[in-house]
């Protein structure tokens, strides 16, 4: 059991030979085994049934690209749908321009709910921010003490009262907030089961009367079938802003993070891996859909390794720039080590007056940007890295279908890295700072870099719209239903 | 609380669960690939799993291709689970001769170990058994003192040491205690870990062997606590433990809801483990020993 997907299938289709196009026929037993893949990862029943036809519609006629194996060409459609239906990651918090943002935590029972607000304090506190926790769980045994103790591992201050009911607590809280002029409160609530009643109304109780900005649904990876219960009866009593995975530094394959995302449309905001107060992580969409097929997560791997020679790494590499000797392979582990970063964007925000800059990438979403560039790498042989020359057009077109972009990108890629020769050069003299800029087409140091052509965006005239902007504006609106449905539910009589 | 009160609070849970094997609705149709595609749903959904499901499934078409389903189909069906979740062993736990009977309690973080314990430590104590806690959280926040909060409560005796405090220390404490008490019985917390991470495993492992060394024969049960909303990861969780600490038996939680529980029968079908217990809510009652016959029952009634 929890056999790799892809080895799975390249079992399922040595047995018979695909050729020319994927067929109802010929693909059964593969999908059979994505449909497999997919449940024993959790993902909800019903979920995998709709989405197994999706992805039987649109991999029937698909050409099957001459050197990719059927299979890898079948994981690639199942991914990608499967990161499409995830949405991109968008681990930002809204704060507001006036009194204190209030963000409410809430879940079953275990999920990690205290856990993640130590967390997220310790977030806000790396953002400038002074948030407060508010021990709201008044039920399970020792549960205001775990705040506190987790309060002071952070270095916040814990707002705690006995005597009151929990929606008091949260009320008080506030005011206490104000006056001590913390500008972040986090509602650490107790785990309730979602058909419990009387908790579920408390939990309502807390909404209405403090209108918190941001409310989060604490997931554990691990859970099962019911996830789709619980996730919607939450959102159906309290509206969700987002979701947070918990518990994913183990082998859960998390397909609950699926199913919620599919049944609620709220979309994963950070995810939780490990006990410690650090392990908090912008959502990877990619990474776990990765972790739900079982093909290994691969990027974590890489990240892993990565860490342990990056200081020699960087050293060698600045060596090797200098000299003008620098090939592709080289370009990736850099772009794995801006990653590591964290988001171009927040890392380019880090910086005093670059927040403006941030705003003026506008459509350019130069994270995606990066992994576009990552991924045709990636699917490139260690010897193509090097010897990008050797690239013809079945290379090509191998690489680009490994990617999911086009021939013509890797091309593209390849010629605009000809002429990177004397580019980065210069980069070995940069700042990390003038790097990013550079790479991402920003600012003076993008003017004579040829890769920054890459980033430019493909669409954005004309009436047609990217995915990226389409997901953009879906986002918008669902948060606007939300906001509406919220509204409209509280007000009396609706 | 009454036998009868935890049972209905059982079948209230399981009520959802219920619903879903509606029986009735099988009645008259014809047992072909739809039928037994909408079973596969019903039991996937109860988290029963891929594998164990497609046994249960291929029996029933064996048994019943092409044949109208009625009451012996759900008969059928019903007694492939319980002969699957049948304990052959009595569901009552190891009672050493000489005293004290060590239970050592693992599983996941926040499957609800701390708080099985305390029901079981109820339970003991309703039988009028000593017993004495032994916090081995030493790691999480406020872990002993949540124990010592139900060890007050059901009026047992606790051991616990310092926030980071080596928690095979503890336990050496915990089984001198019992022993120069002569408590009938020590229960081991243990902080929860994922079955992932081999450094914790092997904490687990020494925790162990120091009870072992300490009060020979021990422990006497090892009881993994699952948690009832897990989906198909439960049988890793039960794998890699039960490899490192030898389970005897499972604690399955948080049946309360609407969760299925039924990896509980991919978890039987793949390593034998026996489910000694269930909790049905956070309440120190909420607690029921495990019968096949009641809990498959439960689900068809
Ligand atoms: N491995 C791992 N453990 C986690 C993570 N998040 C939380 N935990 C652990 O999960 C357990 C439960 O976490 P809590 O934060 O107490 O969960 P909760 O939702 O507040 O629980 P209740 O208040 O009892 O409902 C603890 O042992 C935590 O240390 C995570 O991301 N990874
Ligand atoms: N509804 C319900 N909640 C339960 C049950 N058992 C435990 N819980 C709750 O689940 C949460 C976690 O329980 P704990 O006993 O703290 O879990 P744990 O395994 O000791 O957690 P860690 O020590 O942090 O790994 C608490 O909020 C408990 O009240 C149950 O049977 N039903
Ligand atoms: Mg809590
Ligand atoms: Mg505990």
């Amino acid at each position: 059991m929890f056999d790799d997907l892809q080895k799975r299938l390249s079992s399922a289709f040595k047995r018979f030979r695909v050729s020319g196009v994927l067929t109802e026929a010929n693909m059964k037993e593969g999908l059979r085994e994505v449909r497999t893949a997919l449940l024993e990862a959790d993902v909800n029943f019903n979920v995998v049934q709709d989405f197994m036809a999706r992805i039987q519609e649109q991999a029937v006629g698909a050409e099957v690209i001459k050197k990719v194996r059927p299979e890898q060409q079948l994981v690639k459609i199942v991914h990608d749908e499967m990161i499409a239906t995830m949405g991109p990651s968008d681990p930002t918090i809204r704060f507001e321009k006036t009194g204190p943002t209030v963000i409410m935590l809430c879940g079953l029972q275990g999920s990690g709910k205290t856990t993640t607000s130590g967390k997220l304090a310790r977030l806000l506190l790396s953002q400038e921010r002074r948030p407060m926790l508010v021990a709201a769980d008044l039920q399970r045994p020792a549960a205001v003490e775990q705040l506190k103790v987790v309060g002071e591992q952070v270095g916040v201050p814990v707002f705690s009262e006995v005597g009151v009911d929990p929606v008091k607590l949260c009320q008080n809280a506030v005011i206490e907030a104000n006056r001590k002029g913390c500008d972040t409160i986090i509602l650490d609530t107790a785990g309730r089961l979602h058909v419990d009643d009387e908790l579920m109304a408390e939990l309502v109780q807390i909404e209405k009367k403090v209108r918190p900005h941001h409310v989060y649904f604490v997931c554990d990876a691990m859970t099962g079938q019911d996830a789709v219960a619980s996730a919607a009866a939450f959102n159906k009593a309290l509206e969700l802003d987002g979701v947070i995975l918990t518990k994913l530094d183990g082998d859960a394959r998390g397909g609950a993070a699926l199913s919620v995302r599919k049944v609620t449309g709220v979309p994963v905001k950070f995810v939780g891996k490990g006990e410690k107060l650090d392990k908090l992580e912008p959502f990877d969409p990619e990474r776990l859909v990765g972790q739900m097929l079982g093909m290994g997560d691969i990027v974590g791997l890489v990240e892993a390794a990565q860490a342990t020679v990056d200081a020699e790494e960087a050293r060698i590499q600045q060596e090797k720039m200098a000299k003008g000797k620098f090939d592709l392979e080289d370009f990736r582990k850099q772009i794995i080590q801006i990653k590591k970063m964290g988001s171009v964007q927040d890392v380019m925000g880090m910086f005093p007056g670059m927040g403006q800059m941030t705003e003026s990438l506008g459509n350019i979403d130069a994270d995606s940007e990066i992994r576009r560039i990552q991924g045709i790498i990636d699917s490139m042989t260690p010897r193509e890295r090097s010897r990008p020359d050797l690239i013809d057009i079945g290379r090509r077109r191998r690489i680009a279908a490994g990617a999911g972009v086009e021939p013509s990108d890797v091309s593209g890629l390849v010629k605009q890295f000809d002429a990177m020769a004397s580019f980065v050069k210069q980069m070995s003299q940069m700042s990390m700072l003038d790097k990013i800029k550079a790479m991402t087409g920003l600012g003076r140091a993008a003017a004579s870099n040829p890769m920054a052509k890459l980033m430019t965006p493909k669409v954005g005239t004309g009436k047609r719209l990217s995915p990226k902007e389409r997901e953009k504006l879906r986002k918008q609106r669902e948060k606007e239903d939300r906001k509406k449905r919220r509204e409209q539910r509280d007000q009396p009589g609706a | 609380m009454a036998i009868k009160g935890i049972l209905e609070r059982f079948k209230k849970g399981l009520a959802k669960t219920a619903q879903l094997f509606n029986v009735r609705s099988w009645f008259g149709r014809k047992v072909d690939q739809a039928f037994l595609d909408e079973l596969e749903g019903r039991l996937i959904q109860a988290d029963v799993g891929v594998a164990a499901t497609s046994r249960i499934i291929e029996s029933v078409r064996e048994a019943f291709a092409d044949q109208t389903a009625d009451e012996n189909l759900v008969a059928f069906v019903k007694d492939q689970l319980k002969e699957l979740l049948r304990d052959p062993s009595p569901d009552a736990l190891t009672v050493s001769a000489k005293k004290p009977s060590v239970y050592l309690i693992a599983g996941v973080n926040g499957s609800g170990k701390t708080t099985s314990i305390a029901k079981l430590a109820q339970r003991l104590r309703d039988q009028g058994k000593s017993v004495v806690l032994a916090a081995c959280d030493t790691f999480r926040a406020a872990a002993a003192d949540q124990l010592s909060i139900w060890a007050e409560r059901s009026g047992c005796e606790i051991v616990r040491g310092a926030p980071g405090a080596d928690p095979a220390s503890v336990a050496h404490d915990a089984c001198q205690r019992a022993l120069a008490r002569g408590s009938e019985v020590l229960i081991v917390d243990t902080a929860g870990r994922l079955h992932t991470q081999t450094h914790l495993m092997r904490e687990l492992e020494k925790i162990k062997s120091v009870v072992q060394r300490q009060i020979p024969g021990a422990p006497h049960e090892v009881l993994l606590v699952l948690d009832g909303t897990n989906g198909q990861n439960a049988i890793r969780q039960a794998e890699v433990f039960t490899k490192s600490i030898g389970c005897t038996g499972v604690i399955l939680t948080k049946l309360d809801g609407t969760a299925k529980g039924g990896v509980v029968v991919a978890v039987r079908q793949t390593l034998k483990l026996p489910v000694k217990f269930l909790g049905v809510g956070e309440g120190i009652e909420d607690f029921q020993p495990f019968d096949a016959e009641a809990f498959v029952e439960s689900l068809f009634s």
